[in-house]
């Protein structure tokens, strides 16, 4: 009995070391991130070298982040908030957990259509939602635009993932917010009733199931099949080359494409260095890095795409505002409900 | 006493909060649910926790009686076998399994290349499904029965047996009329922490593309930005179990379980011949081969194809925080364990009954929504503590608990004190009452009887809880992501970053990670049941 009390107070001791470890820097910045540590750190890292800024990191789902800034409320020591998805951003500032910031950097090096009017985030990177297909049975020009792909002719050729994921609720809200519910739901109905099988997997699996013949389209984010065509695995290499790359909507709106961002709470207590921070992210640096590791599309006009997606040629975006995804995203989800899209 | 019901309010307090949200509008979501996937949800859930139900009882009690009572080919080995996929997280060997068996993996591209066939010309099962998210958790879960139900065997009398065999019962009845009987408080408690597993699952289920309860909670919540909808729905998962429960203690009324008889003789374990001995191998061979060898073979493989890509240097750290964690966690669930069923036993009265069961239901609720019933009433005493002390003396404390891993602890206590509470009261509801009474007749108090009786009779137990505690922590993911303190990540955070990314191979090495750390306690469980057969000293 003594060993277990001796073992429980040594616990609690270690417990409170845990607690107390934290150091207290002159100078960091504190980042919650629902990018994955491999995917910003070595930019943290270079940062801090720079600068001498340390950064503090916690990563995790940005729906779980933004609920525990939320909680931390007045006493959240996050400076800024990282996400994968301009949904997330809007829905953090709708929360009223980010402040407005004003820079030149910023401004001057984000396309307005890309940053908040009133400057609550900044987008860093783009990604586009494109078709794949099949380059063996299917020929490009029979392809146009995403409303398309619910036309009867596709009929049990169409790959997609769930409607849980974030990417498909955003191209349906960006639907939502061109056409309306009604026209929405329709091309909902008729998409689903196109699904070659039950949506499953992430957008890896989709082209990967394209490559092998059970679909011969499939909607996925560019940097995927860039990753896949870089793979290490000669397999999934082969599965990438046997898909084509397809730009929806050039005659008319564009392409749909999302951001990867960044807001400054509003209760930081590091704000210069988060500032700072989040300007180093649209320098030529870091924007070099995450087109050239991560195949993202740089915010930056001026920075040079890598070379897999310099192969896919230039395209049109769609010009909507992003606020559209968030305002849109809960009806969306409902409306991939009503329509049967899992 | 006191203090003992303090502490499980204390512990209730996550589970209230969660509960607390019935009061709270959830903007039509309900409405729009029963419109759409609300049956949906419901049957699947069932559906899956029925075939989950069934097959651990399959793949659990048959094997544990088996390497309990007879010899066969290999049965020394099965014996601790037998529980290594309990080292193996859910929904690593659903990503394992998909990576090799789905229509772009490996054996099917064989199959094409070999019979020169097209997708669609053959058959073969799908494994993103419900039937493949029912054989994925069952292949991991199976071993809480198998465990629980051999400790079982293991302490029955052979009296009972022998007077049943004495009154012209076959091996077969003297297993399914007698042993499953007499062992069914541990089975069922076996089959409890399954399903409650099986419920609380999100990243399996997901990964499959399933519509249950988890993957609602979560698309309400995120999707539709409903976190009241979001709790309610986990309530509802809560009522679920909480009607098992209940039904289960109603129908064993009564019955009592502890053995009245003190005889213990050495079992004589019956050797098996002939096409016996090899269905007895394959029956207790295959939850191995399939829950255990295959996937780690394959996430070896996996390893070894990515180890140019893995930064090997971070991996002591991951391992560290991961074992620290895990060791702490368990540690503290015990102790709390200990008391809490000692206390129910002292004083079986409504109060103490009602609040196990509250404390029980922990183990059901997803990880996230326990991070966040923990984050909220956390983040309201370091908020209110901050604003008192600005207001009283002008200093800010800002926050104490959150975002320290005294929060994730706790969180971890919430769901995983079950596992401890069930192993442990289970153990001590075969201690018979007239132990204590012997003790108080010596003139002990409870606390000498808990420390001088009781304890050591628990041995066995008490090292399974701590264990079983131990490798649940070392799988954890969720609550662990949310309430993590700054710089700090393990071995599952790590995996589950890389999975996520669809990088399932460079995910494999720490995945290996995970399970080589769980193996060793997991050994440990194994060799100590065997020898913690009363009056049975040391193993031949």
């Amino acid at each position: 009995m003594r060993k277990l009390l001796v073992a429980v107070c040594s616990a609690a001791v270690l417990a409170a070391n845990m607690v107390l470890m934290t150091p207290l820097f002159a100078s960091e910045v504190n980042v919650y991130s629902a990018r994955e540590e491999n995917l910003i750190k070595p930019i943290l890292d270079r940062f801090s070298k720079q600068t001498g800024i340390k950064v503090n990191l916690i990563t995790g789902g940005a729906d779980e982040l933004i609920t525990r800034m939320g909680l931390e409320a007045g006493n959240s020591p996050a400076d800024l908030l990282l996400t994968v998805d301009v949904g997330r951003l809007l829905r953090a500032r709708e929360m009223n957990l980010l402040q407005a910031i004003q820079s030149e950097t910023l401004e001057a090096g984000i396309p307005a259509q890309y940053r908040d009017s009133e400057g609550y985030w900044y987008g860093v990177s783009l990604r586009s939602r494109v078709i794949v297909y099949d380059k063996q049975r299917v020929d490009p020009a029979s392809l146009s635009t995403y409303e398309a792909l619910a036309d009867p002719t596709w009929r049990g050729k169409v790959c997609i993932r769930s409607s849980s994921n974030i990417y498909n609720q955003s191209l349906t809200a960006a639907m939502l917010s061109h056409h309306g519910v009604a026209a929405t739901e329709a091309w909902a109905r008729g998409l689903v009733a196109n699904f070659a099988r039950n949506p499953q997997g992430g957008d890896r699996d989709q082209i990967a199931a394209v490559a092998i013949g059970q679909c011969q389209l499939a909607v996925v984010n560019t940097y995927y099949l860039a990753g896949m065509l870089n793979a290490t695995g000669r397999a999934e290499r082969e599965q990438a080359e046997r898909v084509g790359v397809f730009w929806p909507n050039q005659q008319d709106r564009g392409a749909h494409i999302n951001i990867s961002g960044a807001g400054l709470a509003r209760f930081a207590r590091n704000k210069d260095n988060a500032i700072r921070l989040l300007e180093f992210m649209v320098s030529d640096e870091a924007q070099t890095w995450y087109a050239e590791t991560n195949n993202e599309y740089p915010v930056r006009a001026d920075i040079p795409v890598s070379a897999t997606l310099k192969q896919w040629g230039e395209f049109r975006a769609d010009p909507l505002a992003l606020e559209q995804l968030g305002i849109h995203n809960a009806e969306a989800v409902r409306l991939m409900d009503r329509a049967g899209w899992r | 006493m006191i203090a003992i019901m303090a502490l499980c309010v204390l512990i209730s307090v996550p589970v209230l909060t969660i509960v607390a949200s019935l009061a709270g509008d959830s903007d039509g979501v309900w409405q729009h649910l029963a419109d759409t996937l609300l049956w949906e949800y419901i049957r699947q859930s069932l559906t899956l926790m029925l075939g989950v139900g069934v097959l651990v009882l399959v793949l659990g009690v048959g094997p544990a009686w088996l390497v309990t009572m007879t010899r066969f080919p290999g049965s020394r080995i099965l014996e601790w076998a037998l529980i290594l996929p309990l080292a193996i997280p859910a929904y690593i060997i659903a990503y394992t399994y998909t990576g090799m068996l789905d229509v772009t993996g490996p054996v099917q591209g064989f199959i094409r290349d070999t019979f020169d066939l097209r997708f669609g010309e053959y058959w073969f099962p799908q494994i993103r499904s419900l039937g493949g998210a029912i054989t994925m958790l069952a292949l991991v879960l199976y071993p809480y029965v198998y465990l629980l139900s051999r400790m079982a065997f293991l302490e029955q009398s052979v009296c009972v047996l022998e007077v049943s065999r004495t009154l012209g019962a076959g091996p077969w009845r003297a297993f399914s009329r007698i042993a499953v009987p007499l062992a069914r408080p541990a089975i069922i408690a076996g089959l409890a922490l399954v399903l409650m597993e099986t419920l609380a699952d999100y990243g399996t289920v997901q990964y499959f593309g399933l519509s249950t309860f988890t993957t609602g909670i979560f698309r309400t919540w995120f999707g539709m930005g409903s976190a009241t909808a979001a709790a309610q729905l986990s309530v509802v998962l809560m009522v679920f179990i909480l009607v098992l429960v209940l039904a289960e203690q109603w129908s064993r009324k009564r019955a009592r379980y502890h053995h009245t008889s003190s005889k213990y003789s050495r079992l004589a374990q019956i050797p098996l011949h002939g096409w016996r001995k090899w269905a007895a191998l394959l029956a207790c061979g295959l939850p191995v081969a399939l829950g255990f060898l295959l996937p780690f073979l394959q996430l070896a493989w996996w390893s070894w194809d990515t180890r140019h890509l893995v930064d090997f240097s971070a991996f002591s750290t991951l391992l560290l925080n991961s074992l620290q964690l895990a060791a702490s966690a368990a540690l503290i669930a015990l102790v709390l364990g200990v008391c809490i069923v000692y206390a129910k036993r002292l004083q079986p009265g409504l109060m103490m009954r009602s609040s196990f069961r509250i404390l029980s239901l922990g183990y059901a609720i997803p990880g996230t929504v326990i991070a966040v019933g923990v984050l909220i009433p956390f983040a309201w005493f370091d908020n209110s503590v901050d604003g008192f002390m600005q207001a009283r003396f002008n200093v800010s404390t800002g926050l104490l608990l959150s975002g320290t891993l005294v929060a994730v602890l706790f969180a971890y206590v919430v769901r995983f004190l079950p596992v401890a509470m069930n192993t442990l009261d289970a153990g001590l509801g075969k201690i018979r009452p007239s132990m204590d009474d012997a003790g108080r007749s010596m003139g002990f108090g409870s606390w000498q009887i808990l420390r001088r009786i009781h304890l050591p009779m628990l041995k066995g137990s008490l090292l399974t809880a701590s264990l079983l505690v131990f490798v649940d922590v070392l799988k954890e993911l969720p609550a662990t992501l949310i309430l993590r303190p700054f710089n700090f990540n393990t071995l599952a955070i790590r995996t589950y970053e890389l999975a996520n990314q669809e990088r399932l191979t460079e995910a494999a090495s720490s995945a290996l990670m995970i399970v080589l750390a769980g193996i060793i306690p997991v050994i440990i469980i194994s060799l100590s049941i065997s020898g913690s057969r009363p009056g049975h000293d040391t193993r031949a």
